[in-house]
């Protein structure tokens, strides 16, 4: 059996007592959610931890609260099983549901949180693995290595980003709230991210997030599209969020196209947005977008599946969302919807 | 996929009864069913002995070098640290053929694969023995690394093993059968072909583990997940240079094996020299990784079919070669390299036949056998190949396949003896079941039905080492409570053969399955039995058992009818009974027909063993694909195909299986869904895939992804919908008619989905795992007007020399070959060669 | 939680147990080693494969991600305690009468996984019972009598169906087995 090391490992009781033990030294402190993500990255020992804060027992930072019509705030330890349950958000914000609903398998949404799928770590296949096999590639830049083996030429790390849930929340324009003992701040998810897939978030180590905020619904329509090989457990080689809001005349009034798990991090295609607002839309207007969407996605050779195909997806796939939110005639089918989202 | 369609039983009951069998054909609970529910099954992890303590090995983290220096030391002071085993300790050599006796239990001078173990450490806990593993310090000079059969070709040194045919050609077949080149020139059409079939492994849930318990008179006892035992402890022995008695080995129940545990381990011995050193228990369980590096799995084989068709779609000749990617050991690998050719003769009438092949020896896990061992490559280009043919004779793919079924009581070509054929009923079957002929070619684009068919033997005719003993033994022992004992070293991997043991022998002697408690698999306690590998447990065993209880009631009869005062032949076994055919009110109640024959005949025991009948094939080689029956499966499998992304899904699979006699319905229907299940998982998405690093900066070359998340293997939700038949064709050389069921229906699924996607959308994919970027990349060719074919390219060049020639029965043959002298260097070269240590 | 050691009590299949453990130990290695329950299995130890699932608090989770000094105060189920004072749980009887447990490794973490379904929704369509389980790996059935043995445990459940095996439930409604005889 893989075993995890040892570590100090806390159980604050709230949110202040938890940010001030992570403020006593950030750079070597980890927060615990559901750890779907951090137990394995230990393990493997491609993070570390001093300690580790359990936000599991933090009161007042789980729940949904609101509706479609004024917005929404979940909780950051909000589990992903309770939002793929929620009745009302499936009904306001059904993209997004769809998007948790594809993360993994039931049982592990049981235990992930949203605030932790959030924050998930970039993914890599030279990265996610054991101790002894890193070594035998002489490590990575991620961790311990100073190579990135999916472009060893280059000066960064393309690990990739692996959230279901960001690409359609940042289409919706969600936000969060970070804490610290400095206080807290409220920002755009989207500004959440960053392009490195070492420092892949912009928040600091000694922020917590505790919360998402989902803005009113109004007129928009949201979707999410993933690939990956099998029905269940995988993450995402592709995702695509989009909103779309279309007036009587069926002309686009506001139109956002994220993309996630092409680069490190979940990526804008405003180009793609930019063509859909002002037209009408039909069969030619999405084919034109879903055409601009490849050229912010650069999907290397470090998860499942042939790159340049992945590539080819991504204008399938955004064309596919765009069409369903647009209900335009189906044309690439998505298979791997049909019984994880009912 | 997602639709429950309900299907009703068509007509007749299943798992009909068969003139007079009781218990055989039935469906009944297995006797370790309710253990599996209740958690109560002990697996190899789940055994703690007292004083136990824990071992670890530490691996080769480079792909092949020679090792300069090893520094335990930082690892030995670490507290907890009991004790440290280099390759020094264990300087003999061991291997699961006698032919290839190439592994260290720890590696001396040379590693050759990112996993080959270098050092184990002993610990009190697994953390600490973990822990300290990481901090031993190997320095190696690296070597250059093979990781392919061209590049094998290409480098002939440094060699990785001395043994080798030539260079880092590890083993080299060339045999024909027949006038070849005559059986060509009959032919109105040639048909050329090329494919690849990527390696893949075995993932069985179950971590292989071991448990080693010293005991204090200087033996030791070694309960560990293996599927053989017999050889464990003769590679065990010669190890550990001691006295095969003083060894003990027992097969946990496995969690999964499918050929994983079929080769004695590494890990296995070295824990069994660690307790012998430390006088303590020792326990070692293997990470997913290191799984991953013990393999034993598919060889990825590429191969060049050559086949000659008359109009009206008659083969006349073929012409095989395959090349066989073997891993940085022998292994199974050469039974495997023979495997690749040896049964496709089998299905089909192939008057004529030459066979070439080469397996290399490159710097990666040891490939193996895996469920269908080296048959399901070449099986999956030839159902290919014969797809293609059908289409250009203008052909029904199913009307060409009967056409060529093999004819029962034959021998083939390469001297394989066929008794009893299924087959044409396999295929009738799911022709009709999936409306085949009026679906077949008329579907709408996107959607597609492919046809493929197979064989495969139900155990090998030969022992892994050359002996006259049987291949597998029963013991009874009778207790007066009526209670039986049954021994047989059998070894339960899921497959159910405890409940094939216990159903053979209540259906002999008219019991209970309850009345019969199981010994299995303990090599001090049982009668060996060779393992559970090639299908042969079911048949050898099965007719062990029945000779067996055979033998019991007829001692039983003697003293019940000297009691009754009946003639013996009036006595009827059943109902835990033994009574008057002609009075049934006439008997004694079984633990009561017990006590007559103790009482007559003193203490009760009776014995029963199986060799397998001897084969016509006398010619270097001939030991690999006899068995006593061959089994037969057909399948027809629809699939729909996106055309804008390349993605598809399997919707429906309809199995034909020619089973020759059920044991048990229930575990028929389990090994034909879950051999389903397997084929689909290689089909579309299975891949033991390796990768290089660029060469200037770093020598690596590992397994791309050795974990159960990104290896990938079918969820709940990627299975279609499955229509299973048993078709029931009694052998006579198996128990009660019985053939294999747990490999053979894995091998059509893989050509039926090749075959399924061209009729969906016209690109042929000559490889497997097919994934969507190659049926794209058809598509896309084909709009440009290029063929819409995704392949490998041409089989790789190699000089096989002259091909050892054996006439076929036909030509006057005898089974001999002709030209063993002019060979030469072959000659004392063979499959058998035994090497005593 | 000194020294890197808990000692806390853990309830488990509803008996409390006082146990000693270091603190960075996931549940599945407290519950294997230090209660003594080895029936919760380990196929990947880093949530991919789900052999090693529990029920906390009810709902299916996996053991080898979670530290049992989380689950202090919390109910844990494991597959040893599905037996209950009316003898076996129906899931148990129908997976063993289906074969729906062949190696039976994967076993228990789908058992737990299917009583927690069947807690929740009484009558699972075929779909949400592939989907419920869809977290769970099993290499040798090939699913189909697991979802069979599902649904016929919830008919026992429901008080539909007495339990008893017949050949039509072995053969089942899913996966069609004719035998064609001569």
């Amino acid at each position: 059996m893989m075993r995890l090391p040892k570590f100090r490992f806390e159980m604050p009781g709230t949110l202040a007592e938890a940010a001030a033990i992570v403020a006593e030294n950030p750079d070597r402190t980890r927060l615990v959610a559901g750890g779907t993500d951090l137990w394995p990255n230990l393990k493997r020992r491609h993070q570390e931890a001093g300690c580790v804060v359990s936000l599991a027992k933090v009161a007042g930072i789980a729940g949904i609260a609101g509706d479609g019509a004024t917005g929404v705030t979940i909780g950051a330890m909000t589990t992903l099983a309770e939002i793929c349950e929620n009745d009302m958000l499936a009904r306001d914000y059904p993209g997004f549901v769809r998007a948790v609903r594809s993360i993994s398998a039931p049982v592990l949404r049981n235990m992930g949180t949203i605030g932790g799928n959030l924050c998930l770590d970039t993914r890599c296949t030279y990265y996610n693995q054991n101790e002894e096999w890193r070594r035998s590639i002489g490590y990575c830049m991620k961790a311990e290595g100073t190579v990135c083996w999916v472009a060893p030429g280059s000066s960064r790390c393309w690990a990739t980003s692996a959230t279901d849930s960001a690409p359609v929340l940042c289409a919706i324009g969600a936000t969060i709230k970070l804490v610290s003992t400095e206080g807290e701040r409220v920002i755009d998810l989207a500004a959440l991210y960053q392009d490195d897939g070492i420092d892949y978030l912009t928040k600091r180590r000694d922020e917590i997030l505790t919360e998402l905020r989902l803005p009113a619904v109004g007129g928009a329509k949201s979707s999410y599209w993933k690939l990956r090989r099998r029905g269940s457990i995988d993450f995402p080689v592709l995702g695509v969020g989009a909103m779309l809001e279309l007036d009587d005349q069926g002309v686009c009034t506001r139109a956002a196209v994220w993309l996630g798990a092409v680069r490190s991090a979940p990526v804008a295609c405003a180009d793609a947005a930019a063509h859909l607002v002002g037209k009408k839309i039909d069969e030619n207007v999405v084919a034109e977008a879903a055409k601009l969407a490849r050229k912010p996605a650069a999907p290397l050779d470090n998860t499942d599946f042939v790159v340049a195909w992945r590539k080819t997806m991504v204008e399938r796939y955004v064309d596919g969302v765009l069409r369903e939110l647009a209900g335009l005639p189906e044309k690439v089918k998505n298979p791997r919807h049909g019984i994880a989202c009912v | 996929m997602t639709e429950r369609r309900p299907t009703e039983l068509e007509g007749q009951s299943p798992g009909g009864k068969r003139k007079g069998l009781k218990l055989i054909g039935t469906p009944h609970r297995r006797v370790d069913g309710m253990a599996k529910v209740t958690g109560q099954t002990v697996f190899a992890d789940d055994f703690v002995a007292p004083r136990m303590v824990h071992m670890k090995l530490v691996r080769s983290t480079v792909p092949h070098a020679r090792i300069l220096r090893i520094d335990t030391s930082l690892a030995e002071r670490m507290p907890g640290v009991l004790g440290v085993l280099t390759g020094e300790s264990m300087p003999n050599t061991f291997g699961i053929l006698p032919v290839s006796q190439d592994e260290h239990v720890l590696c001396r001078d040379l590693v050759r694969f990112v996993g080959d173990p270098v050092v184990a450490i002993a610990a009190t806990t697994e953390e600490v023995a973990a822990e300290a593993a990481l901090a031993v310090v190997v320095d190696y000079e690296p070597l250059p690394t093979i990781s392919s059969v061209a590049e094998a070709i290409a480098t002939p040194e440094p060699q990785m093993h001395d043994y080798a045919d030539q260079g880092n050609i590890h083993k080299v077949v060339s045999m024909r059968f027949g006038d070849v080149d005559a059986g060509f020139a009959e032919a109105d059409l040639i048909l050329e072909d090329d494919c690849f079939f990527e390696g893949n492994t075995h993932l069985a849930m179950e971590q292989h583990a071991t448990v080693a318990i010293p005991e204090p008179d200087g033996k030791i006892t070694v309960y560990s997940s293996t599927q053989t035992p017999h050889y464990l402890h003769k590679a065990m022995t010669k190890v550990l240079e001691k006295p095969a008695s003083h060894i003990r080995i027992i097969a946990a129940p496995n969690g999964g094996g499918f050929g994983g545990k079929s080769d004695p381990f590494n890990h296995e011995i070295c824990a069994a020299k660690m307790a012998l050193q430390l006088g303590r228990p020792v326990k070692v369980c293997l990470t997913r990784e290191e799984v991953f590096y013990c393999h034993r799995g598919r060889h990825p084989v590429q191969m060049h079919l050559r086949t000659g068709f008359t109009r009206d779609g008659r083969m006349t000749a073929q012409h095989l070669k395959t090349a066989l990617d073997g891993g940085a050991y022998g292994s199974y690998g050469v039974a495997s390299t023979y495997y690749t050719g040896a049964l496709q003769t089998v299905t089909y009438k192939l008057p004529r036949y030459q066979f070439d092949s080469i397996r290399a020896f490159t710097n990666k896990p040891p490939c193996g056998p895996k469920r269908g061992h080296g048959t399901p490559q070449p099986r999956f280009g030839f159902e290919v190949h014969l797809d293609k043919a059908a289409e250009k004779l203008g052909i029904c793919p199913g009307e060409l396949r009967l056409k060529n079924v093999v004819e029962p009581n034959t021998v083939t070509a390469n001297y394989l003896k066929v008794g009893s054929i299924g087959l044409r009923k396999c295929i009738e079957a799911v022709m009709e079941g999936s409306n085949f002929k009026e679906r077949h070619r008329k579907l709408p684009f996107g959607r597609g039905l492919g046809l493929a068919c197979s064989s495969y033997l139900t155990g090998a005719g030969l022992p892994i080492y050359w002996n006259h003993m049987p291949h597998s033994g029963v013991q009874l022992k009778f207790d007066r409570s009526g209670g039986i004992a049954a021994f047989c070293g059998e070894t339960e991997i899921g497959q159910g053969s405890d409940t094939v043991l216990a159903a053979c022998i209540a259906e002999v002697l008219g019991v209970d399955l309850m009345d019969i408690r199981l010994c299995v698999a303990d090599t001090d306690l049982t009668p060996v039995d060779l393992g559970s590998y090639s299908s042969r447990v079911t048949i050898m065993m099965g007719n062990a058992a029945i000779q067996a209880a055979e033998r019991a009631r007829e001692l039983i009869a003697k003293a019940v009818a000297e009691k009754l005062e009946l003639p013996v032949s009036r006595l009827v076994f059943a109902d835990r009974r033994v009574f008057d055919a002609e009075d049934p009110e006439k008997g004694l109640d079984w633990p009561d027909a017990v006590i007559a024959a103790e009482s007559k005949f003193g203490t009760l025991g009776t014995t029963g063993s199986y060799s397998p009948p001897r084969s016509p094939g006398k010619f270097r080689g001939a030991g690999v694909g006899p068995s006593p029956c061959y089994s037969y499966s057909a399948c027809v499998l629809e699939v729909e195909v996106d055309p804008e992304t390349g993605l598809y899904t399997v919707d429906h699979v309809w199995m034909a299986h020619d089973v020759g006699q059920s044991i048990n319905a229930a575990s028929v229907m389990g090994q034909i869904e879950g051999s389903i299940y397997m084929g689909l998982g290689e089909a579309t998405m299975e891949e033991s895939a390796f990768r290089r690093l660029p060469a200037r900066l770093s020598n690596a070359l590992v397994h791309k992804f050795p974990s159960l998340l990104e290896y990938k293997s079918p969820t709940f939700l990627d299975m279609p919908k499955m229509t299973t038949y048993v078709i029931e064709d009694p052998d006579p050389n198996g128990p009660f008619g019985a053939k294999e069921v747990g490999q053979g229906p894995l091998l059509p699924m893989m050509p039926a989905l090749a075959n399924a996607i061209y009729d969906a959308v016209g690109v042929r994919v000559d490889q497997v795992p097919i994934g969507p970027h190659m049926i794209l990349k058809g598509l896309d060719d084909k709009a440009k007007g290029k063929p819409g074919r995704y392949g490998p390219g041409p089989f790789p060049a190699f000089d096989f020399g002259e091909p050892l020639d054996v006439p076929t029965l036909d030509e006057g043959g005898d089974g001999k070959a002709t030209n063993n002298a002019a060979r030469g260097l072959r000659e004392d070269r063979g499959t058998m060669k035994i090497i005593k240590s | 939680m000194t020294d890197g050691m808990t000692a806390a009590v853990l309830t488990v299949n509803g008996e409390d147990r006082m146990v000693v453990f270091p603190t960075h130990h996931t549940l599945l290695e407290v519950l294997r080693e230090e209660c003594a329950l080895p029936g919760t299995k380990h196929g990947c130890e880093l949530g991919e494969c789900g052999a090693c699932t529990v029920l906390i608090e009810g709902k299916p989770a996996l053991s080898c991600l979670v530290l049992a000094a989380e689950c202090v105060g919390r109910r844990i189920e494991t597959v040893e305690g599905l037996w209950g004072k009316d003898g076996p749980h129906p899931l148990q009887t129908t997976f063993a009468e289906l074969g729906a447990a062949q190696c039976g490794y994967c076993t228990p973490g789908i058992l737990m996984t299917s009583k927690a379904l069947l807690a929740k929704n009484e009558r699972p369509s075929d779909p949400e019972i592939r989907e419920a389980l869809s977290g769970n790996l099993c290499r040798c059935t090939g699913y189909s009598k697991i979802i069979e043995a599902v649904e016929w445990a919830g008919a026992i459940m429901r008080g539909e169906d007495d339990g008893m095996p017949t050949e039509t439930q072995v053969f089942g409604a899913r996966t069609k087995a004719e035998v064609i005889d001569d």
